[in-house]
């Protein structure tokens, strides 16, 4: 007789059960994996390890904030806020109605130069509290029609600046029917200094999301005008101002490319501005302002960046030696009782 | 085992109950009516009017799901969570325009979250599925048309089909039993799958059937029966079978319910009556209850904070947008007219801006939906599942004797198994072996026996005797090895040293006559049942509890070796000290009055050959000194001093006497008894036990047993390291108050240095008080009684404050009961919660369960119970988590735990171990994964104040719905999995760290919260560092601004780095697993760019080329990525520093040590220094933490 009671006197111990004659052990197999030995590195806070870590950052995070900060600082910036300058000073109250009006809106302005400007020197536009990452505004274009002649009717997306006359506009939407215009033209000396305007936008812009062969039709056919006119005969692809304008600002302050001048200027140079002054932010009392800007390898004037690694590498140093003093003074020994006096409550955080 | 000539012998009156045929009861005539309206025409499964009945086939189906409903029905238990319906009703607004983001992209992770738990529930349901069809599958040999046995599949069963049941097969469908291959139609079945209980059962046919003894004699058999419905209930059972134009009563005693086992038995023929899901252990089948763990249920609260904090944000959103577009035209100007507000829909009308708040705010419960983690449970599952895996394969807690590894049952409870504060444990076979041992017994006033118990030498260790060497005292146990060095000479459940009365010189002590005596009532007073081996002719015996084999073994070993057992008699070969043979003797077996926990003894009436009818009784000293007659006492003093040192040993004892009945009153009284037995009322049983009462007085004494139940090896030192580790133990056991004492002081759950404080109603007034049988009195002293007790060492423990001196509380189940009351349950649950260690003792199951239940509720911190019988079943549910040892008492207590082990102290290594390790990765793994979805989604909060609310995200819609799938997910589950802050080795060495775990400092609201802060520190810095960094100029050298493509990756990038790399820097544990997840998301994010960026950007929209051609050529991209994740990080490292150096975590130390010591044990041994220093800090860890 079988049995797995635990009192026959013959059976072993706890003698396997009977209906399986075969004893199949059950015994799990050993692999690292399993036992949850795997090799492993077991890095802790240690005060040696966080002051080297922070010493670290620092020694790596100070030159590059110096280098950043020497880079922000080679880079040449003129930048001429005209908004208001440039509106008659008798249509000043209502700005508005100025810039609605079909008068003549051409005001000019001169730059100097204060430091040598290497070319090339990046002609930008900044405009100030338009919202062009607002959401209505940023879903208002046709990413199809954009690419492809065939899709010009696939405006679903533009309303209300979809259709005009019954007829697709194109290119439809809000961003495109709201294009700056405001133009500039710069003569140093009297002689026209030119701007390229080619090669402002994103080459995989130009190449694949704005067709060779789409035309503007129908554009700005509205009654209400929002911005730029476009060249009816010039295909999408080559209207780069169309281009760098949808391409949407993710702030509401921001610059965009206008063109490049590739010429040096000298210190001390007068650049004059012929400006026309077109594009209404006065509703929206947007600042608008021209920025004449070389660039260095890190792009741009800006001392954020290097500022920020100075301070957190600086920081960084602080916290190093405020450690270590810590580690000197107060150093934890092993089986040292005074700092269990700090634990009256372990682990509270 | 069952030959021939076994076979024909009636075994019907063995079990004295069963000689009595169940008449006709009351329910009897329901037959037919509703509840009882099934009809079984036996053998005759192809009748039209079988067929008609149309009852369910055998066929078993124990799945959740089918392949129709899988679908509907997962996704039904799917959408039960509250964050799922969140995201299924963010899914459907998805498709209105009110989505900020295209619909794709939200549907996308949901569908891949859902997906991943249905396929997990698939895959449990598929393992399920196929142990059906295991069990469809088994064969069993099936009546057919030619009157032959065919093997048929058990699916294939139909109701009234003939089957024949082999030895040791399972029975594949609720059966009635015709006839068996005993004369008698009985059989033995063993029903460890339905109650757990691995004794054996009688079931008996009815007379009319037990006659078809052969294949051939079915060939007319026909009957119809008609019975109950299908039902749960196991020990009942009502119909009626029409025999040959009979009616006869059927019970439950004819029934063979499936997946119970034929043993004993060569085969039984029987008839199929309920089939699949109608037969009694389907219907049974309920779902464990599911218990949840505190963690999850404090997450559930952390989920709802995320809302509120989702609901406010997205409200300040809408409220700064309604103001903001009711701006957009004033007296009938438009004001940011680029966005036309004439023309417009109603989500940005400026003239029902109160609306387009209202839908903004939709809108923004959708942008910010990435706060609330999408992929968290989905995760905390997995992660589950793999710990128990873990947890099933450790070799450390596989227990080889009975090969049988460590089960977690459930996942749900893993990180609960950290944070148990207090062990409730069942004494025998979860302390103890549960493998009896005859060690000593007292005879006629003598003391017989010399062995040393463990209990003893516990003892005399703590008193700084000498103790001998275990030697012969403790051979078996230690393993099967030691048994071939002795010989042959062990015996398992026999370990008994006294020359004075072993190999037959019993007969030279003074009191011989006594001792055969005592010897016989140990040879003939139980229910075993021998099995002798026919090559050998060794007898080995089944028997249902230890206790009883292993006096029967101990009677064999003497002298009096029990051979044979009929239904009527019993028979002993006896050594007969005249003529110094063995000679048979063969007892008249006349009853049976079992072995009740309420009667608490057992006896058989029997006749000798010598036509004296003996009484012959043992049980419980309680019960039995009371029931000595007037001239039976002449050894009541001494074998009550020997009884109480045995127990003191750590023994259990039984008295054993008898009684000379003559035939006068032997006959009435059996006339009462038979009368009790049919009667049929409900309290039937109580009528038995007056009855049996009413004969087993007037005992004579002859002496006690003491039989020893070894500890399982390596308790003490388990309960040391647990006590260490903060965690209390209460022991509740049936044993007295000195045995339960004593094992205490054997498994160091007491200690010398510790304070008794000892609650019981054992005392001079209350016994008066019992005598004069006054029951209000008795009750009301008691209370009181009890009451002053617990005040006592209320006010013994508020004076020692301040002091180191522990308690330890022993409670006997009479002051239980009173403890428990209402009124005095506070103080006593004061008391016991001071105390570090709780015996109770005496105490009943229900008890068990009610203690539970008050430590749990009490205390309100988590509990763990932990037994290996039935009795212990009611305390491992009410616990938060009960641990089942599946030890040698049936399988009733593993299938309801959560979690079985097969010793006692793999208890160690589970809760050290493993629960700290999974308390402290779930934990951690929570935090982190609130962390990492509010740094995400504060960014898009932030952006959203530079975008006016408009509710446009900072990132394309994919690097979103991505977020929680592949860029951080990962990472995050091999956390949860493989973190270990400590290794096995040390956090069994400090068992200290575990209070981390009940003291739950790793998932404090204050940690919780700081790592919510940190969330919006980081994305503050990454928002705004991003932001001031790359505003205006231009970030490139070719003069190229940035835009709104370049932003959201910039910004992404860093979230992708930043979140990775604080938990590269949380986590402690780094294998290459770690390295591959966390780097390899990282690297994902870039590779993800650049495929996703290579796609015709109708697809790709924002993201075309944007890291090739934008942002990769631009040294500013990676500085600034630099910058925002190196400043992100510090907030918690220097956090983190400094919360090590001055108000480090245990776990803090421990590492420390582990760092510090390495160095030495690189060389091998650790230097004396170092071992000292390692000693001390020791104490120190403990010192503290107690002092707390």
């Amino acid at each position: 007789m079988n049995s797995n009671s635990p009192s026959t006197s013959t059976g072993g111990p706890g003698s396997a059960d009977s209906t399986a004659p075969r004893r199949n052990s059950k015994r799990p197999k050993y692999s690292k994996f399993t036992q949850q030995e795997l090799p492993a590195c077991k890095p802790i806070l240690t005060p040696k390890w966080v002051i080297s870590a922070f010493l670290l950052v620092s020694i790596v995070f100070i030159p590059i904030g110096i280098v950043s900060l020497f880079a922000s600082q080679d880079v040449v910036e003129i930048i001429d806020r005209y908004e208001t300058d440039c509106i008659p000073l008798d249509s000043r109250n209502d700005k508005v109605r100025f810039i609605q009006s079909p008068v003549d809106k051409t005001c000019n302005r001169s730059l100097t130069v204060r430091k040598h400007m290497k070319q090339p020197i990046y002609v930008y536009y900044q405009l100030d509290n338009f919202y062009q990452n607002h959401r209505r505004y940023v879903k208002s274009r046709s990413d199809q029609q954009l690419r492809n002649p065939g899709n010009e009717d696939d405006t679903s997306a533009c309303k209300p600046e979809d259709t005009a006359h019954g007829m697709p506009i194109v290119p439809c939407g809000l961003i495109a029917w709201s294009l700056f215009n405001d133009t500039y033209d710069f003569t140093r000396n009297n002689q026209p200094v030119t701007i390229n305007k080619i090669g402002i936008s994103w080459k995989s812009d130009r190449d694949h999301k704005f067709g060779k062969n789409v035309y503007p039709k129908n554009f700005q056919n509205n009654t209400l005008v929002g911005g730029a006119r476009l060249d009816a005969n010039k295909s999408l692809s080559e209207q780069e101002d169309l281009i760098v304008w949808m391409r949407t600002a993710a702030l509401p302050t921001f610059r965009k490319l206008y063109g490049k001048i590739e010429v040096d200027l000298q210190a001390g140079d007068v650049i004059n501005v012929e400006l026309q002054n077109n594009y209404n932010t006065y509703s929206f009392n947007g600042k608008k302002k021209l920025v004449l800007s070389t660039t260095s390898w890190l792009g741009g004037k800006n001392d954020f960046l290097g500022i920020a690694y100075l301070a957190v590498g600086g920081l960084c140093f602080f916290l190093s030696m405020v450690f270590t003093i810590i580690y000197l003074v107060k150093p934890r020994k092993l089986g040292d009782p005074s700092y269990l006096s700090w634990n009256r409550n372990p682990g509270g955080r | 085992m069952a030959d021939r000539s076994k076979s024909r012998i009636r075994f019907s009156r063995l079990y004295s109950f069963l000689c009595l045929r169940s008449p006709f009861r009351d329910e009897h005539s329901q037959i037919g009516q509703k509840g009882f309206s099934r009809v079984v025409y036996c053998n005759e499964p192809d009748s039209t009017e079988q067929l008609q009945l149309r009852y369910r086939s055998n066929y078993v189906s124990t799945t959740k799901y089918n392949a129709f409903n899988f679908i509907p029905k997962s996704l039904f238990e799917q959408f039960r969570r509250v964050a799922n319906i969140y995201f299924l009703v963010v899914a459907c607004v998805s498709f209105s325009p009110l989505a900020p983001y295209t619909a794709t992209s939200i549907l996308f992770p949901l569908i891949v979250v859902i997906g991943a738990t249905m396929a997990k529930e698939a895959v449990e349901d598929w393992r399920r599925r196929k142990q059906d069809i295991e069990a469809n599958n088994r064969k069993v040999e099936v009546y057919d048309r030619n009157h032959n046995f065919q093997e048929t599949r058990w699916k294939k069963l139909r109701v009234g089909d003939l089957v024949k049941v082999y030895k040791n097969e399972y029975f594949p469908a609720d059966l009635l039993l015709l006839s068996s291959s005993y004369e008698d139609g009985i059989c033995y079945v063993e029903t460890m799958n339905l109650d757990g209980e691995t004794n054996l059962k009688v079931k008996h046919a009815l007379d009319v059937t037990a006659s078809l003894h052969d294949d051939d004699s079915f060939q007319q058999f026909k009957a119809v029966m008609k019975c109950e419905d299908p039902n749960e209930d196991l020990y009942a059972f009502v119909g009626t079978l029409f025999y040959n134009g009979q009616r006869h009563p059927l019970s439950v005693q004819q029934i063979l319910l499936r997946d119970s086992k034929l043993r004993n038995t060569d085969y039984v023929y029987g008839v199929v009556i309920f089939t699949g899901h109608d037969t009694k252990v389907m219907q049974n089948a309920t779902d464990p209850p599911s218990k949840r763990s505190n963690i999850e249920r404090k997450m559930d609260k952390i989920i709802y904070i995320l809302f509120s904090t989702l609901i406010l944000i997205s409200f300040i959103g809408s409220f700064f947008f309604g103001i903001q577009t009711k701006n957009d035209i004033v007296g009938g100007k438009l004001k940011r007219w680029y966005l036309r507000p004439d023309k417009t829909t109603v989500f940005y009308d400026p003239k029902r801006a109160v609306l387009a708040a209202f839908f903004h705010f939709l809108t923004g419960l959708m942008l910010y939906g990435s706060l609330i983690p999408i992929s968290l449970y989905v995760s905390i599952e997995i992660v589950k599942v793999l710990q128990s895996i873990f947890i099933n394969q450790d070799q450390d807690m596989y227990y080889e004797d009975t090969d049988k590894p460590a089960r977690a049952r459930t996942s749900n409870l893993n990180e609960e198994l950290g944070q148990v504060d207090t062990i409730l444990s069942d004494k025998t076979g979860t302390l103890t072996c549960n493998s009896m041992e005859f060690v000593k017994c007292t005879i006629a006033g003598i003391a017989y026996g010399r062995g040393m118990t463990e209990v003893e030498r516990a003892l005399a260790k703590r008193k700084g005797k000498a103790v001998p060497d275990s030697g012969n005292t403790s051979s078996y146990v230690r393993g099967s090895s030691d048994r071939h060095t002795d010989s042959g000479k062990s015996i398992r459940g026999f370990n008994f040293r006294d020359e004075r009365i072993m190999n037959g010189h019993w007969v030279n002590e003074p009191h011989a006559d006594v001792i055969q005596k005592f010897f016989r009532v140990l040879a003939l007073c139980h229910t075993a049942i021998p099995d002798v081996n026919q090559e050998s002719g060794e007898i080995s015996y089944e028997a249902e509890s230890p206790d009883e084999a292993a006096f029967v073994i101990a009677a064999r070993e003497l002298g009096f070796e029990f051979f044979e057992r009929t239904q009527t008699s019993i028979s002993l070969h006896e050594f007969d000290h005249q003529s110094g043979r063995k000679i048979d003797r063969s007892y008249k077996l006349l009853h049976v009055l079992e072995f009740s926990s309420a009667r608490k003894r057992m006896s058989v009436i029997v006749q000798n050959v010598e036509n004296q009818l003996l009484l012959l009784c043992k049980g419980a000293d309680s019960v039995m000194f009371e029931r000595l007659s007037r001239n039976g006492r002449d050894f009541e003093a001494t074998t009550r001093d020997h009884i109480k040192e045995y127990a003191e040993a750590g023994l259990r004892t039984l008295v054993v006497a008898y009684r000379e009945l003559n035939e006068e009153e032997f006959r009435l009284w059996e006339e009462e008894f038979l009368q009790a037995q049919t009667s049929l009322n409900a309290d039937r049983d109580a009528m038995v036990d007056a009855a049996a009462e009413r004969i087993e007085r007037n005992l004579i004494l002859l002496g006690a047993t003491a039989v020893e139940d070894k500890l399982q090896k390596g308790v003490p030192e388990c309960i040391d390291k647990l006590a260490e580790a903060g965690i209390k133990m209460w022991v509740i056991t049936g044993d007295k108050m000195e045995t339960a004492i004593n094992i205490g002081y054997a498994c160091s759950l007491l200690r010398d240095d510790m304070k008794q404080i000892v609650v019981t109603l054992d005392s001079p007034e209350i016994n008066d008080l019992e005598r004069q049988g006054n029951k209000e009195a008795i009750a009301k002293a008691s209370s009181a009684s009890i009451s002053k007790q617990i005040s006592e060492g209320n006010s013994q423990i508020s004076l020692s404050n301040g002091s180191s001196i522990s308690f330890g509380l022993i409670i006997d189940g009479k002051s239980l009961s009173f403890a428990l009351n209402k009124n005095l349950e506070d103080s006593f649950l004061d008391l016991a919660i001071n105390c570090s260690s709780v015996i109770c003792c005496r105490s009943t199951p229900k008890q068990k369960a009610l203690v539970t239940r008050l430590v749990k509720r009490g205390i309100g911190k988590t509990t763990l119970a932990i037994g290996d019988g039935a009795n212990d079943v009611g305390m491992l549910q009410e616990a938060d988590i009960g641990v089942g040892i599946s030890g040698v008492e049936g399988m009733q207590a593993v299938m309801s735990s959560d979690f079985s082990i097969a010793q006692f102290r793999f208890l160690e290594r589970l809760l050290l171990v493993h629960g700290h390790w999974c308390y402290r990765r779930i934990s951690m793994m929570i935090c982190y994964f609130f962390y990492k979805n509010i740094a995400f989604g504060f960014t898009l909060f932030w952006f959203e104040a530079y975008a006016s609310f408009s509710g446009k995200p900072a990132y394309n819609d994919w690097y979103m719905s991505f977020y929680n799938v592949f860029f951080t997910s990962l990472p995050v589950i091999a956390l949860g999995v493989f973190d270990q802050d400590i290794s096995a080795r040390l956090c069994l060495k400090y068992p200290v760290l575990y209070k981390e775990g009940v003291q739950n400092v790793l998932f404090s609201w204050p940690l919780v919260l700081g790592w919510m802060l940190n969330g919006v520190i980081s994305s503050m810095i990454i928002f705004f560092f991003t932001t001031n960094a790359v505003v205006n100029q231009a970030f490139r050298r070719d003069g190229h601004v940035v835009d709104y493509e370049v932003l959201g990756v910039m910004m992404y990038t860093c979230v992708v780095w930043t979140v990775n790399c604080q938990m590269a820097i949380s986590i402690n544990y780094f294998t290459w697993i770690q390295h591959f997840f966390i780097w390899g998301s990282i690297a994902f994010w870039y590779a993800f760019l650049v495929m996703y960026g290579a796609v015709s950007p109708i697809i790709s929209t924002t993201a075309y080329q944007v890291l090739v051609e934008t942002c990769a050529p631009s040294p500013f991209y990676w500085l600034v990525t630099l910058l925002v994740v190196v400043s992100s990080l510090l907030p918690y490292l220097s956090y983190r520093t400094l919360q090590i150096q001055f108000r480090p975590m245990i776990h803090d130390i421990i590492q420390r040590l582990r760092s510090e010591g390495s160095e030495t044990e690189i060389s091998g041994e650790l230097s004396l220094g170092n071992k000292e220093k390692l000693a001390l800090v020791e104490e120190k860890l403990i010192d503290r933490v107690n002092a707390t």
